[in-house]
């Protein structure tokens, strides 16, 4: 079971950083969503996978006879998800925003900041009014 | 002691709230926000004070004892970082209330700020693993916001990398957090110390380079840096001086954590790495700058060649190498940050950060031109600034140890950094004015109030270095001697646990 | 995003919304000693937000929403938070539980404690952000 994991593991990694290598704004987001899930995934067996033995100390005993499956990790993965989530939907808000008002997805479009010398006007430019600017829900977390 | 320690953490958090709920109110907002920089300013030097009286602070929250429990842990390089960072902090919100536009303070600027200290102090107080990676995405999160609030074309760009590259470092940590649990069972930092020192000395290794790789990613070290030259210029002067000054250090920080208390297994190797990688972040950084011909951009590639000499200290592993990165990480927070502010004054008469197109700021200003020159002078090691202790004391460290060449590479970048810094200057300052108009009015007190703060900050810490240094050295001891962390953290909660029972 | 007509969808919205709502409630209580709590309740009850958003519209869910969600989320973690520094009145680290016994009547006590309101807070906060995230997207 533990080698299924890592397979897959494995190929959800390498799927991921392959799309992350891509040119395309969109294809960086899948990759970032894999690898996020691959990262779960890892976390998920990193405490050893057991079946049909939940971590309880028996009536007449005072400790939890091993082997037990480790609640630990699936804290540590809701936690993980739950991050990856609100980071993801800010992720795809932003991408949404660059291609509305860009027009491309192609990620060496995104160079207004790069060129040597100096920052071009446009780099200060609003891509839309500012008032209707990326709303402040994170503040909350 | 509980109070002392969580108070720090506390106020940032309460703080936003309240600022998130007076947002569309100035003045309100504005009080609010100075208010509490410094009610946190002065919690965090209590916490210093005590844990310099005291030793190595720690609570265990909830009540639950470590290893199974959260623990908060302070020692002296954590209750320094935490003061620092208050500090700037402070200094970058009396600026930003007379810089950032209304748009940007009703979307919630304020409180974004104040989210973005509760996460890096939470970085810094953490004595556990998982909730370290935890702070960092409430840091993360803050900074990914702040970033890009008032979504102009720049800022969007930048962002996109900014956010992609992150995302992909936290992954990473995540993935060798989770090898290092599937390892050990723990991850509290002071049980972790004391089970690595008996694992199988292999994979540990395999793990230290994936966090090597997760932090420098943060921190900005070579060759994982491109994210921060493409990013920091473009969102408006306060954000970029906040990130400047504690973004890149929380990743310092987090690489010195795990690098003195965990992976001390086989330093000839991983820190091998780590010096060489220190060599090439001055070099490159540099390099970087030197090319650029844009104030906030020339000053975000200095970011990166100083961390450099941070890590540099680190991957000596000597106590005098340990003190000097501790010393230069709080002479470069606030060096960095006042660079920063300042080039947004610098920038601020002709809405230009052009070299080209700036001048005779000089004849304009020229208290302006000296507030410049204390910090720029200290970046580059000019005494009797901080910045030359700090790299005097790397120096020395580096000659100690033997390592001759990353010596001499951080001697040769300390003359490039002068040299960038005299670009700004004969650009900025010294030459004639083009065709622009000379700028007249007076800049309002709340933006230079700040800068002087932290250039006097930055003098005292060089002409009064010697308690500073002794500060260093302590801290310096304390990395050293995970023993004392690890009695402090497992002894300190055994006996609360065992006083709970009786 | 336009709203899709649905005749279906919005029939079906009529009845299962307001059981969501009571649903996630139920799992904000039992989360308490079992398998539930504030996270997954207030999945819940933002799904029920959601469903009405889609089945409706946008305006729709607000007006039922009543309160701005930014302000739901600076209630819950106000709340949390509050929950949290309780104890430290009394000398205790951060977060600790303290727990009162209510009895009730023979056998049965009823026992409440701070981790109560802490699930109140996150199950509040955990709707106000779904939501502040759903309707901004809603608005585009």
């Amino acid at each position: 079971m533990e080698l299924l994991f890592a397979i897959m593991v494995g190929t959800l990694y390498g799927c991921a950083l392959y799309l992350l290598l891509r040119r395309s704004i969109v294809k960086l987001a899948i990759g970032l969503i894999l690898l996020g899930n691959g990262a779960n995934l890892l976390l998920f067996s990193s405490g050893g996978l057991v079946r049909g033995r939940p971590p309880l100390v028996p009536p007449d005993g005072t400790v939890v006879v091993p082997p037990a499956a480790d609640p630990l990790p699936q804290a540590l993965i809701l936690t993980a998800i739950v991050i990856s989530f609100g980071v993801l939907v800010f992720a795809v808000a932003l991408i949404y925003r660059t291609h509305r008002a860009l027009r491309t997805d192609d990620l060496d479009d995104l160079v207004a900041t790069d060129r040597l010398g100096e920052v071009s006007e446009a780099a200060h430019r609003p891509i839309e009014p500012v008032a209707a600017g990326v709303d402040p829900r994170s503040d909350g977390r | 002691m509980g109070l002392t320690l969580t108070l720090p953490l506390l106020l940032p958090l309460v703080a936003a709230l309240l600022l998130f709920a007076v947002r569309t109110r100035r003045r309100a907002s504005h009080a609010l926000a100075v208010a509490s920089a410094t009610a946190a300013l002065v919690a965090s030097v209590v916490l210093l004070v005590v844990v310099l009286r005291d030793g190595i602070a720690v609570i265990a929250i909830g009540r639950w004892p470590a290893p199974y429990g959260i623990v908060l842990v302070a020692d002296i390089l954590s209750a320094a970082m935490v003061t620092v960072c208050a500090l700037v902090t402070w200094a970058t919100v009396v600026y930003a209330t007379a810089w950032i536009d209304r748009s940007r303070e009703s979307a919630g600027f304020f409180a974004l700020v104040f989210v973005l200290l509760f996460g890096v102090n939470g970085a810094f107080l953490t004595g556990d693993l998982f909730n370290l990676y935890v702070w960092f995405e409430v840091m993360l999160m803050a900074s990914f916001v702040l970033l890009v609030l008032g979504v102009e074309r720049g800022q969007v760009e930048g962002g996109i990398k900014y956010v992609a590259l992150n995302l992909l470092s936290s992954t990473l940590f995540l993935t060798a957090t989770g090898i290092l649990y599937g390892i050990s069972g723990t991850l509290n930092f002071a049980d972790l110390s004391r089970v690595l020192a008996s694992a199988d000395p292999r994979i540990v290794s395999v793990v230290a380079v994936l966090f090597a790789v997760a932090f420098g990613i943060k921190a900005g070290v070579f060759p994982l840096f491109f994210w921060l030259p493409a990013s920091y210029h473009t969102p408006p002067v306060p954000v970029s001086a906040l990130f400047a000054g504690l973004l890149t250090k929380v990743g310092v920080y987090a690489l010195v954590r795990v690098f003195t208390l965990l992976f001390v297994h086989d330093p000839g190797w991983t820190h091998r790495i780590l010096l060489s990688s220190a060599a090439a972040t001055m070099l490159t950084g540099v390099l970087g700058a030197l090319a650029q011909q844009d104030v906030r951009r020339i000053l975000s590639f200095h970011i990166v060649s100083q961390i450099g000499y941070m890590v540099m200290g680190l991957a000596l592993l000597t106590p005098l190498g340990l003190a000097a990165s501790v010393f230069y990480i709080v002479h470069h927070i606030v060096v960095k940050t006042n660079l920063s502010l300042i080039g947004g004054l610098v920038e601020r008469p002709g809405g230009t950060g052009s070299l080209a197109r700036l001048g005779g700021l000089f004849r304009t200003r020229p208290w302006l031109g000296v507030l410049f020159l204390v910090p720029a002078f200290s970046l580059a090691g000019i005494p009797p600034l901080s910045g030359f202790v700090a790299k005097l004391l790397v120096i020395r460290a580096g000659l100690e140890a033997g390592a001759y060449l990353v010596t001499a590479v951080a001697i040769v970048v300390g003359l490039l950094t002068l040299l960038s810094m005299l670009k700004i200057w004969n650009e900025a300052f010294w030459k004639e004015s083009t065709d622009r108009p000379v700028a007249t009015d007076r800049l309002p007190l709340r933006l230079v109030l700040p800068t002087v703060v932290l250039a006097t900050v930055t003098v005292a810490l060089g002409v009064f270095a010697e308690p500073i240094l002794r500060l260093a050295h302590q801290a310096a001891g304390q990395l050293l001697d995970p023993e004392a962390y690890r009695t402090a953290v497992l002894g300190t909660t055994a006996h609360a646990a065992s006083a709970r029972e009786g | 995003m336009s709203t899709l007509p649905s005749l279906i969808l919005r029939t079906a919205v009529r009845w299962i919304a307001p059981l969501l709502l009571l649903f996630s409630l139920f799992l904000l209580v039992r989360g308490h000693h079992e398998p539930g709590g504030g996270f997954s309740g207030g999945l819940i009850a933002s799904t029920g937000f959601a469903l009405l958003t889609f089945g409706y519209d946008l305006v729709t869910a607000r007006r039922l929403l009543r309160v701005h969600p930014s302000a739901l989320v600076l209630a819950g973690v106000g709340l949390a938070l509050a929950s949290g520094a309780v104890p430290m009145l009394g000398g205790q680290p951060f977060l600790t539980g303290l727990w009162v016994t209510i009895p009730l009547t023979g056998e049965a006590a009823l026992k409440l404690g701070t981790p109560l309101v802490f699930d109140v807070g996150v199950y509040l906060a955990v709707i106000g952000a779904t939501l502040a995230m759903l309707f901004a997207f809603a608005e585009e």
